[in-house]
């Protein structure tokens, strides 16, 4: 697997980050320049491509693409899989994704000022379709099978994951590249922050993101790439791969409520415990959720009250890591998959700062607010988005 | 603008813009076999001439510009 987030540019970055509580969170100026409400949001380093493949591969990369490369670069690597490979095997690609706003916005005010289709040059239309991460990243690693990109708001990046598990759970492919990418710039988000969903904490940027802390006022955008290798069990073992861990369990589902923002509990509920039942676990064979929990009042509590109704006495340590990475949409079902694992490999439970004083919906949920070194067999990640999409992923520890 | 200071426009742009290398141009390279130059660049091209040259390539007129050399008298022709 590999990440390219506010955390880190590395498996061994992030872990540092995620062991030792730090936020990735700052300002961007422009962004109240531009009329936003907020400038928060989360710092992702922008790649150095240039050099590093040629351009005609690089010039229909969109921001989110270019972090999907970085963390496919990675993934492909840590698991053992080299160009060789890609030439002679078939490797499938379902990534995440769900806007490109800035080519689109870049091209539109050079249609506005020319008037002119044949003044916009050829990149913008590979930078600015949902699909972009996935026509470049299975253009560039020279991918062979399932391709296509899976659009599902902020539960986008685990839909991949979940559906990369079941094209190999039946036996349609041996590998897939999944994952989840998310832009950064500051065209991309003016649209969610008009909601008054950002939070406007500004003089203490790293203290913004408080999932399930009574004071927080509101999320923190952010962004980059998740990647991961998902393979068939026997394929991996017959090519002496490392394996990380095992995905074991994907349960979805739809809210079937009528508001369009609004978060449901009971829809959460049945995502997580569908999740443990493909996956053959009870609430009390987990040890670490990693919640969805963005900083929003409403989405908190909806998520709070379907973990206590599955959880409550259980042993299973909660956090989300949002309150060190922002939301990062499109990319935080992979992402958070990403770090779970991370926690699972190094025998810690990284910790929801800032948390400081609980909300009344969280008296029994065992969250914790500091880093705790402890045995993770088994993770639960959740993730949903708007139109009531919601996903949960189960992942084990291999023995 | 004479012709010293539009081979050299044009080759800073096919350096900076389309990441050319120096030693693939030269008055006899070939566009596409020798400087690598695919269809999707021309489409770049364009944008690029326009901004440089100030007027729009119409490909019609392209027919038989095939090398450096000649991409240049086609530019020269237009801008004087």
């Amino acid at each position: 697997m590999g990440i390219w987030s506010c955390l880190g540019t590395s498996l061994e970055e992030v872990k540092e980050s995620l062991y030792n509580g730090k936020s990735g969170i700052g300002i961007e100026q422009e962004r109240l320049t531009y009329g936003y409400q907020s400038a928060l949001t989360g710092i992702v380093p922008k790649p150095m491509l240039k050099g590093l493949i040629d351009r005609h591969l690089r010039r229909g990369l969109s921001e989110e693409a270019e972090y999907a490369l970085m963390a496919s670069s990675q993934a492909f690597k840590q698991a053992g899989i080299d160009d060789e490979y890609l030439l002679n095997n078939e490797v499938g690609c379902i990534f995440g994704n769900d806007s490109s706003a800035k080519p689109v916005i870049e091209a539109a005010k050079i249609m506005d000022e020319k008037h002119d289709t044949e003044l916009l040059g050829q990149s913008f239309i590979f930078q600015a379709m949902n699909s972009t991460v996935n026509m470049n990243l299975s253009t560039i690693f020279h991918l062979k099978g399932v391709n296509f990109t899976l659009s599902a708001a902020c539960a986008s990046g685990s839909h991949s994951i979940g559906l990369a598990y079941m094209f190999i759970k039946n036996g349609l492919q041996d590998m897939v590249l999944c994952g989840g990418a998310q832009e950064t710039n500051y065209y991309s988000m003016a649209s969610f922050d008009a909601l008054g969903a950002f939070s406007k904490n500004m003089d203490d940027p790293t203290k913004a993101s408080r999932p399930f802390d009574r004071d927080r006022d509101g999320l923190v955008p952010g962004g980059g790439a998740a990647a991961l290798v998902l393979e068939d069990y026997d394929h991996a073992v017959a090519r002496g791969a490392e394996i990380l861990a095992e995905i074991v369990g994907y349960g979805f589902s739809s809210n079937g409520t009528s508001g369009i923002s609004q978060p449901s509990d009971e829809g959460c509920a049945r995502a997580m415990m569908r999740a443990m039942e493909d996956a053959g676990v009870k609430p009390s064979d987990v040890d670490y959720i990693n919640a969805h929990a963005t900083s929003t009042r409403q989405g908190d509590m909806y998520e709070a009250m379907a973990i206590d109704k599955l959880f409550r006495g259980e042993h299973a340590l909660i956090s989300s890591t949002k309150s060190m990475t922002g939301h990062e949409c499109w990319m935080a079902g992979a992402s958070e998959m990403v770090y779970s694992i991370i926690m699972m490999l190094n025998d810690f439970v990284a910790p929801n700062i800032n948390l400081e004083n609980r909300d009344e919906h969280t008296e029994h949920l065992n969250l914790t607010s500091k880093t705790v070194d402890t045995k993770v067999d088994i993770i639960l990640s959740n993730s949903f988005g708007f139109g009531g999409t919601n996903s949960a992923l189960v992942a084990r520890k291999m023995k | 603008m004479n012709r010293t200071e539009l081979e050299e426009k044009v080759k800073n742009f096919l350096i900076e813009d389309l990441e050319i290398d120096e030693e693939k141009i030269f008055p006899d390279a070939k566009l596409k076999e020798d400087m690598g130059i695919d269809s999707l660049d021309f489409v770049d091209i364009v944008v690029i001439v326009e901004k440089n040259f100030g007027f729009k390539i119409k490909p019609e007129e392209m027919v038989g510009v095939d090398t450096y050399a000649k991409f240049c008298d086609y530019i020269e022709t237009k801008v004087n």
